[in-house]
């Protein structure tokens, strides 16, 4: 024999959707500006009778069956999408939750016995209650996914090589300075000191907010490294705070030719290309002899 | 793949690159890696004449990478914690080849025991 | 037995290192250049690793130690064309091939060498005693 639910579900399709909407619908978080009506309407359609036609005897004891692949592959879908429009979780959560109001509100009109529309109401609650942790999972796979993005992104974005003059260039640093960043800031300023043929790099920490010890063993990394390529390093926008706590630390920079601004370290880059900046008597053109 | 002789070396080198191109690792992880693998590839034909080492392809969630295992039948090491240390050669090298391995690779790790042998695993992430 | 070839310019002796170095090749390597500076007096040596993809602790000592010995026999040795990524490893490995000048392609390295060698001899000596005397 099948299940009572199971039966009543399978009849009453049309109104557990109806009730489901009204639910949505109801719902003060509902995203009318992320997600037109017609839109949700579809997409609880399309779980709604997933749902139900996986619906057996067997399946209905058990939420985690593989029988509901089907189901959760909706879901996560639902869920991936919605991290990544910016639902909040509770907004994703109330979707699949209002779900199991409208299962039992039919189950209650249906089942007159009180101690099967129990039984019923607690096996439906259970399958509800794991899609709504699979939900939750995917939720936040999905934003996961987004924050990932945004950190390539980030990182890209923030290690702009400058050439600033022929065999000179410069690389400003903002923000603060990880294993994994160093790597990104060294890999791009030596790949531009071969493209370019540069033997001068500036490297700009005025965008830097803390040197500890950590950070300075990266920059001293960097200076090394560029040194092992043949090119001149110099550590430029050291702030009167960073130079107190490299002393106090007890940071070696001797060996790094380091300034305070970037002009300086301009000028002494100049110098090391025996270039020299002048200004014409007539016009205020600055030009530059070799 | 077994290290035998010195020959050996290039080739196995060859075959890590080939692992890490497939994951898609980036230029500098490649080559940290494969540094870090002709170190302890060293170290085996140095110590213990040789050994057997194994390229794999690993996953941990989204991220990719590849386990190198290094297992030799050599003196092995009394002081795991002395070889780690910087400068510490008891051949007459510089002394980098386990601490320097350690810093270019993700995951170390290293068991060893005296007379039967040492084996050393290293995981690096395709972003690590 | 495979080589690698040693080229003479002038003063300057140039190396290529096309192939990834097993360790019996960069050994004799080693010997053939120290060799080489003394046969021909060069007084630089210029060996370029732009092909080179990997350079671990061995070949770093070899490096170190072509550059020591070429010192003793009056010779400075520059390394040019190191690849970025070979460069991060080596500071990452702990490596910072201490005593061995680089530059970054063979050009800039023939300067760096002029200008060492100008600074030795002093000022005074240009180019055209030099080759008068070899």
């Amino acid at each position: 024999m099948k299940n009572e639910s199971i039966k009543v579900f399978q009849r009453k399709k049309k109104n557990i959707l109806e009730l489901w909407m009204t639910n949505q619908l109801a719902d003060q978080g509902l995203r009318e500006d992320l997600m037109s009506n017609e839109d949700l309407r579809a997409q609880s359609e399309e779980l709604v009778s997933a749902f139900i036609d996986t619906l057996d005897d067997v399946t209905i004891n058990d939420g985690r069956a593989t029988a509901f692949e089907k189901v959760l592959d909706i879901l996560s879908g639902i869920s991936i999408s919605r991290a990544k429009q910016g639902y909040s979780p509770r907004e994703t959560g109330i979707f699949v939750l209002s779900l199991k109001d409208a299962l039992q509100q039919v189950l209650r009109d249906e089942i007159k016995d009180v101690a099967v529309l129990y039984d019923q109401s607690q096996k439906i609650s259970k399958i509800i209650d794991s899609f709504s942790i699979e939900t939750f999972e995917t939720f936040i796979k999905g934003r996961e996914e987004v924050i990932l993005r945004q950190t390539d992104e980030i990182s890209e974005i923030s290690t702009p090589v400058i050439r600033v003059w022929d065999n000179i260039v410069a690389l400003p640093i903002i923000g603060t300075l990880d294993s994994a960043r160093t790597q990104v800031v060294m890999e791009s300023l030596l790949q531009e000191i071969v493209e370019t043929g540069s033997n001068i790099a500036i490297l700009d920490i005025s965008g830097v907010p803390t040197v500890d010890s950590l950070v300075a063993q990266h920059l001293i990394k960097t200076v090394s490294a560029t040194r092992l390529m043949g090119a001149e390093c110099i550590i430029s926008g050291i702030r009167p705070e960073i130079a107190q706590t490299v002393v106090h630390l007890g940071i070696d920079l001797t060996n790094i030719i380091t300034k305070s601004t970037l002009a300086s370290a301009l000028k002494a880059a100049f110098a090391m290309q025996q270039l020299e900046v002048v200004k014409r008597q007539r016009q205020n053109n600055m030009v530059v002899n070799n | 793949m077994s290290i035998l002789k010195e020959q050996d070396v290039v080739p196995f080198r060859n075959r890590v690159k080939e692992y890490a191109v497939k994951t898609g690792m980036g230029i500098v992880n490649q080559t940290k890696l494969i540094t870090a693998a002709s170190e302890l590839v060293r170290n085996m034909l140095l110590y213990a004449k040789g050994g057997i080492a194994l390229i794999e392809v690993v996953s941990r969630g989204r991220e990719n990478g590849i386990r190198l295992t290094f297992a030799d039948k050599g003196p092995g090491i009394a002081d795991i914690k002395l070889a780690l240390k910087d400068g510490y050669s008891s051949g007459k090298s510089l002394g980098l080849g386990l601490p320097g391995a350690k810093r270019l690779v993700s995951e170390f790790d290293i068991q060893s025991q005296v007379g039967k042998g040492t084996t050393v695993t290293i995981i690096k992430w395709k972003n690590g | 037995m495979e080589k690698i070839p040693i080229l003479r310019m002038g003063r300057f002796l140039l190396v290529t290192i096309q192939v990834d170095l097993y360790d019996r090749l960069a050994e004799n390597l080693e010997s053939d250049l120290v060799h080489m500076v003394r046969k021909t007096g060069a007084r630089g040596v210029l060996i370029d690793i732009s092909a080179v993809s990997i350079i671990d602790s061995f070949m770093g000592r070899i490096l170190g130690n072509i550059a020591m010995m070429t010192k003793v026999l009056d010779a400075e040795t520059v390394v040019v064309g190191m690849q970025p990524a070979v460069a991060i490893t080596l500071i990452e490995l702990g490596l910072p091939l201490k005593g061995v000048h680089s530059a970054l392609n063979v050009e800039r390295g023939m300067e760096l060498l002029r200008s060492k060698i100008a600074l030795q001899d002093g000022e005074s000596q240009d180019d055209d005693i030099y080759h008068s005397i070899e």
